[in-house]
């Protein structure tokens, strides 16, 4: 009768499934492809340790690698407390109007474009910077992680909050029928039973922080230099792909370039097959 | 000890909350009062009459118009690809897979939704400069191009808010219509896809606040400070999140740069616009599931 409408649209929706999900490999397939002359012939651990500077032949992207660790680690050492003590604020309000106003604002708070922080960033922190520290123009590791932990920081929150909803009522309400306060509550079970949440939290948060160009772009400074104070100008591995993209296509250097998406690929290929086996290995409580 | 961890707790929330608090005040105003006073009809027109600007009679310089368009532009088409293969995708993990084929495409659309938007830029980039080479000389960054590396962009949010939007749907309106003698397809047609709506409009919105805000992807991918409106799918376009960043380094006068701020602003204002939207949408969405219990 109608068997062969019904399995044609079956095969189009797995077709389109299939295609989503090839996508995804293809990705991988055209960087490898545009990157593998550099990578080929012992060239890769040059590439991974060696120094930019593309005049004496070393294209190593290792100063890049160093900027990104720096920019975003700075980033969540700040963001990770106070995205912690603001989920905790929401938690302690419980479901009052507090709790909720505050929710709405930080969930707003995801939606502000990343082009406008870096706007604001170049025009306002980094003359502050500039003039509190009297060190080059201001653009640098501590203004771009400031920026970028603003940025995460929503991110995490929810994600926090979410890990402790999802905790028992039972067990809360069990502190309190104890005698507990609501802060003891929070310290001593929510948050020692939402640790993996918290964790798949800051791990998500720390792939945004790597992952975005324009922070670091437009208030790092984008110097070709492994920083080695937080003042110090430093280019990311994103920043260097935006800045370096319209070079010659078939130089070395437009090459490299590849390498850093490479490496970005497979930092979040990493990434999503740790939280998943995080995830499986839950308990069934 | 404990006593002094209850009240330091409470005071080291909210100390974190109002520090949050009053960095994202202080953005929003700064953005407010540098942007309002740029807030004018030249902004968007510069010196051309409106409605010839408008009806694309006379080019804008100067203003911000060429860069909306682009940017309209750019998200529709977007949206437009990504829409159909998404939802498709998504009524494939929602309603068809095994758990087998469920554990072989998660982990892909996992990766797809984690990568940073420089690296899907890198490749519609990296796919141009490939068809440019062994196809045709005339295929170069360009609108197209943008717009299917946008849509790549956001295809797992439109694969994930269609899957779940029709995995939330409660067993009463899964199983009425099979129970009436409706056939699998027709039920996901008839039932399922109506009622699970207004998720996957949510998701949408958000994709296309997504589309409208990246500035990565399109800045390998064809954007340019200066091309105009939009004329064809191949050719190179403005748009008001790479504007921003243009201007940010390349001002050469404050007027210019005010109309950086006045920018910001309207970007600042069509996302979070958007965010409400969909979050408007969602609220709906969560009345009208307490409805059927």
């Amino acid at each position: 009768m109608n068997g062969w409408r019904e399995r044609a649209a079956q095969g189009i929706f797995a077709l389109a499934a299939l295609v989503s999900a090839l996508l995804t490999g293809s990705i991988f397939g055209f960087l490898l492809f545009f990157g593998l002359p550099l990578l080929t012939g012992g060239r890769l651990t040059a590439i991974l340790t060696q120094p930019w500077a593309p005049y004496q032949g070393a294209y190593g992207i290792a100063p890049m690698l160093a900027g990104t660790m720096a920019i975003s680690l700075l980033a969540m050492s700040i963001a990770l407390p106070l995205a912690m003590g603001c989920a905790m604020l929401i938690s302690l309000s419980g479901p009052g109007p507090t709790g909720r106003l505050l929710r709405k604002a930080v969930a707003m708070m995801t939606a502000v474009p990343t082009v406008v922080y870096g706007f604001v960033g170049i025009f306002l922190l980094v003359p502050v910077v500039r003039q509190l520290f009297d060190h080059g123009s201001g653009m640098c590791v501590l203004a771009a992680g400031l920026m970028l932990a603003l940025m995460v920081a929503p991110t995490m929150i929810l994600f926090f909050c979410d890990a402790f909803a999802r905790v028992p009522r039972d067990y809360g309400l069990a502190v309190l029928a104890l005698g507990g306060t609501e802060t003891e509550k929070l310290l001593y079970v929510t948050l020692p039973c939402a640790w993996r949440g918290v964790l798949t939290g800051t791990i998500l948060a720390l792939g945004r922080a790597i992952g975005d160009t324009l922070i670091a772009l437009m208030i790092a400074g984008n110097a070709v230099r492994t920083p080695t104070s937080l003042l110090d100008s430093a280019r990311t591995l994103t920043a260097h792909i935006a800045l370096v993209f319209a070079a010659d296509t078939e130089s070395l250097e437009f090459k490299s370039i590849f390498a850093c998406g490479l490496l970005l690929y497979l930092f979040t290929a990493v990434m999503v097959v740790g939280i998943r086996a995080a995830g499986r290995r839950r308990p069934g409580r | 000890m404990r006593r002094r961890m209850g009240k330091l707790l409470p005071l080291f929330a909210w100390g974190s909350t109002l520090t949050l608090l009053a960095a994202i005040m202080t953005i929003a105003g700064y953005l407010l009062v540098e942007g309002m006073p740029a807030l004018d009809r030249t902004l968007i027109f510069g010196d051309t009459p409106p409605l010839a600007a408008l009806l694309l009679r006379r080019p804008v310089f100067g203003g911000l118009l060429p860069a909306i368009f682009g940017t309209i532009a750019l998200v529709v088409l977007a949206v437009a690809w990504a829409i159909p293969l998404g939802v498709a995708s998504g009524i494939y993990l929602a309603e068809y897979a095994t758990t087998t084929a469920k554990r072989l495409l998660d982990p892909a659309f996992d990766i797809l939704a984690g990568l940073p938007s420089i690296v899907v830029g890198l490749f519609g980039f990296a796919v141009t400069v490939f068809l440019n080479r062994h196809f045709s000389a005339a295929l170069h960054p360009c609108l197209l191009v943008s717009s299917l590396a946008l849509a790549f962009l956001v295809l797992p949010y439109i694969i994930r808010t269609t899957q779940t939007a029709l995995e939330e749907l409660p067993p009463a309106i899964r199983m009425t219509g099979p129970a009436l003698g409706a056939s699998r397809l027709q039920n996901i047609r008839m039932v399922l896809l109506p009622q699970a709506l207004p998720g996957i409009a949510s998701g949408v919105i958000l994709a296309i606040g997504r589309c409208a805000e990246d500035t990565a992807v399109i800045m390998l991918t064809g954007a340019v400070a200066a091309a105009g409106v939009p004329r064809s799918l191949l050719s190179q376009y403005e748009a008001l999140p790479f504007y921003i960043y243009y201007i940010s380094a390349q001002y050469t006068d404050a007027k210019e740069l005010a109309t950086g701020y006045g920018a910001a602003l309207i970007l600042l204002a069509i996302c979070l616009a958007l965010f409400g939207l969909a979050f408007w949408i969602r609220k709906g969405l969560d009345r009208r599931a307490l409805a059927h219990f």
